[in-house]
């Protein structure tokens, strides 16, 4: 028996723009192993995007079903999204969305805030910050720090609440290579010590052999898979 | 998220933009200090005015000619009317009748020339308007029978004619130029509801009918009418009423005449003034509006500016009622600002007019009462409330991953 994270069947997503159907999700089914890494590519505009934003239940499939940590994302009310995307996933973002005004620590402390934590969020915002390499920069504010330490932050506030699954749509794609590079063996380690299961869309071949799964995207459709050595 | 924590995030991003944020509430601070200011104001010049009302005597009644468009020969009142009311065997609750006719009319003396009220008064007027002297006599009966040409000024009158209040015993001013001699000065009144009560000369009634203030039929303006004490003032003016209607033939019509008490005075002014401070205040509140678009304009801007942010926000957990609560304690601390500010400028506003009043002889103490204070605290953060639902709702029903794609 497979312990599966995400499972989708016959995912669609329709985007009605006046009277053409942009088909931004056609059928995916996909089943992601916890615990694993996968890497999802494919051309521009294929749906990878989408998809990320579906399995992190920020937008409502137009069809089909999606089962996260076994539970219906379908049927889900807007409030129960809400918990969904603030207990089970954790997102980073390509342009790191971090908010401009606050700390590090704050930032991280958010998704804390909103999941209605009241004690020891502190000390938790201070040791997801210490993990990702930043405990000595918790009082700074976004401006104040470099890009790759800027997406490090959001991956501290991706990592904060111990979620199911973190989802990085093309976390490296601000950065130069250097940074990128450190971000993506940030990502590797998170995934080989806490055992986190990481979704990464990338365009980097590079990247994308560092992982265990390839699952490539076209049309949006599953064309194929592959398993780098 | 608790409301705490709402709060001090609230003004941390008000914090962020100052300026706009001091402008938006600075929309609020002049509608409520507007509201607050008129309304201090107006209930101080109730109070002047029911005051000076009740200054007059709570034993007094003032009858008037006039009253109901129905009577059909409607009659004027006359020195005869006064001296029937007068009687005490018609009228036995009254103690004291003083008619009066008043004109303004210019009063000269040397260079000088002012325009005063000139009073046709008799000698029961002193102790009904409960005068007193500085120097001299009142109008006497004597001269009432003489027509004498004699006057008992205000201090006002002195002080402009002669630049001084006292040794003006035997001086002569003109009255249209006429020559009259002054026998007594007035005790200073200070301003009341009837304007400068200092500004005055009284002549013996007769004088004034013959010579100044030309009225057919022995008319007068009103009869002053003192009852024996408070508790008779309803029971005199019935007897008046009687013997009016007795005098006007008007028994079984409507009355050609009209009596007020003071209390009827005082609930007169009171009402009028009521519409006056609610009128003012109304047109105060409606610059409370006014600031309230402001917030909803500012908080309009800050959804659309932030919208990516309201989207990272939501992407990390924060429900709808999350970001309502943000965007709403943001609009409504920067009404709860304004008010607390305009509350303090109104005052000060109404303190400032208060001394201006003080300064012209004028008593004018504005009140600001602890219900005008609840009414605009409360008034302004509904305000607040009210203006920021629409962008608040606005800024919670954002979906996630459009907001997050917003430039
Ligand atoms: N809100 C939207 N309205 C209409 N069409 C959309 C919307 N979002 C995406 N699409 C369309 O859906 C398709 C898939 O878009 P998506 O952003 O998922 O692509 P992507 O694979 O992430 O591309 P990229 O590699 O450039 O990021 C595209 O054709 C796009 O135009
Ligand atoms: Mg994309």
């Amino acid at each position: 028996m497979n312990d599966w994270v995400i499972e989708t069947r016959n995912l669609k997503k329709f985007y009605k723009m006046g009277e053409i159907e942009v088909r931004a999700l056609d059928g995916v089914d996909l089943n992601i192993e916890r615990g694993s890494i996968v890497s999802i590519m494919g051309p521009s505009g294929s749906g990878k995007s989408t998809l990320m934003n579906l399995l992190g239940c920020l937008d409502r499939p137009t069809e089909g079903d999606y089962i996260l940590d076994g539970v219906q994302v379908s049927q889900m009310n807007d409030d129960q999204l809400a918990a969904a995307r603030n207990h089970l996933v954790g997102f980073v973002f390509q342009s790191f969305n971090l908010l401009s005004r606050q700390t590090a620590l704050a930032n991280v402390e958010l998704p804390l805030r909103y999941g209605g934590i009241t004690n020891g969020r502190k000390q938790k915002a201070i040791e997801a910050l210490t993990a990702v390499g930043l405990g000595d920069r918790v009082t700074h504010r976004p401006t104040e720090l470099s890009g790759g330490q800027q997406q490090r932050v959001a991956i501290a506030r991706a990592l904060i609440n111990d979620p199911a699954i973190i989802m990085a749509d093309e976390p490296t794609g601000n950065l130069d290579s250097k940074s990128g590079k450190e971000i993506m063996d940030l990502i590797l380690s998170l995934n080989k010590t806490r055992k986190t299961t990481i979704i990464i869309v990338t365009h980097d071949q590079n990247i994308a052999r560092q992982t265990q799964r390839i699952i490539n995207l076209s049309d949006g459709k599953v064309v194929g898979e592959e398993v780098p050595e | 998220m608790n409301i705490g924590q709402a709060i001090i995030e609230a003004i941390e991003s008000l914090n962020a933009n100052k300026m706009r944020s001091g402008l938006t509430i600075l929309g609020i601070v002049i509608g409520v200090a507007a509201v607050i200011a008129m309304l201090a104001i107006g209930s101080g010049a109730q109070n002047t005015i029911t005051g000076s009302i009740s200054g007059l005597g709570s034993n007094l009644l003032f009858v008037f000619r006039g009253g109901n468009d129905n009577v059909r020969n409607p009659q004027p009142l006359t020195r005869g009317d006064a001296e029937a009311i007068a009687d005490p065997f018609q009228a036995p609750s009254v103690a004291l009748v003083a008619p009066y006719i008043s004109s303004n009319l210019s009063v000269t003396f040397g260079g000088e020339s002012i325009s005063s009220s000139i009073n046709g008064v008799t000698p029961e007027y002193l102790e009904v308007r409960n005068y007193s002297l500085l120097e001299g006599d009142f109008i006497s009966e004597e001269n009432i029978l003489g027509r004498s040409s004699v006057a008992v000024i205000g201090v006002e009158v002195a002080d402009k004619l002669y630049g001084r209040r006292d040794g003006l015993i035997g001086e002569t001013l003109r009255i249209e130029g006429q020559p009259f001699r002054v026998i007594g000065v007035l005790t200073p009144r200070g301003g009341g509801a009837f304007g400068s009560e200092d500004n005055i000369v009284n002549i013996p009634f007769s004088t004034a009918q013959s010579r100044l203030i030309q009225r057919s039929n022995d008319r007068v303006d009103f009869i002053l009418v003192q009852a024996v004490n408070t508790d008779l003032v309803n029971q005199a003016s019935e007897e008046i009423s009687q013997i009016l209607r007795a005098r006007h033939r008007t028994d079984l019509g409507a009355d050609d005449f009209q009596i007020f008490s003071q209390q009827d005075f005082v609930a007169t002014a009171q009402s009028i003034t009521s519409v006056l401070t609610i009128f003012l205040g109304g047109i105060a509140a409606i610059s409370l509006l006014v600031g309230g678009i402001g917030i909803m304009n500012i908080m309009l801007v800050s959804v659309t500016e932030r919208t990516r942010e309201i989207g990272l926000r939501k992407a990390i957990g924060a429900r709808k009622r999350d970001i309502l609560i943000q965007f709403l304690t943001e609009s409504s601390l920067l009404s709860m600002f304004g008010g607390i500010l305009g509350i303090g400028l109104g005052w000060s506003i109404a303190y400032i007019v208060g001394l201006i009043a003080s300064a012209n002889n004028t008593e004018l103490i504005p009140v600001v009462g602890l219900d005008a204070i609840l009414l605009a605290t409360i008034f302004s953060t509904a305000v607040g409330l009210f203006f920021g639902i629409y962008p608040a709702n606005r800024a919670a029903n954002l979906q996630p991953v459009e907001a997050l794609r917003h430039e």
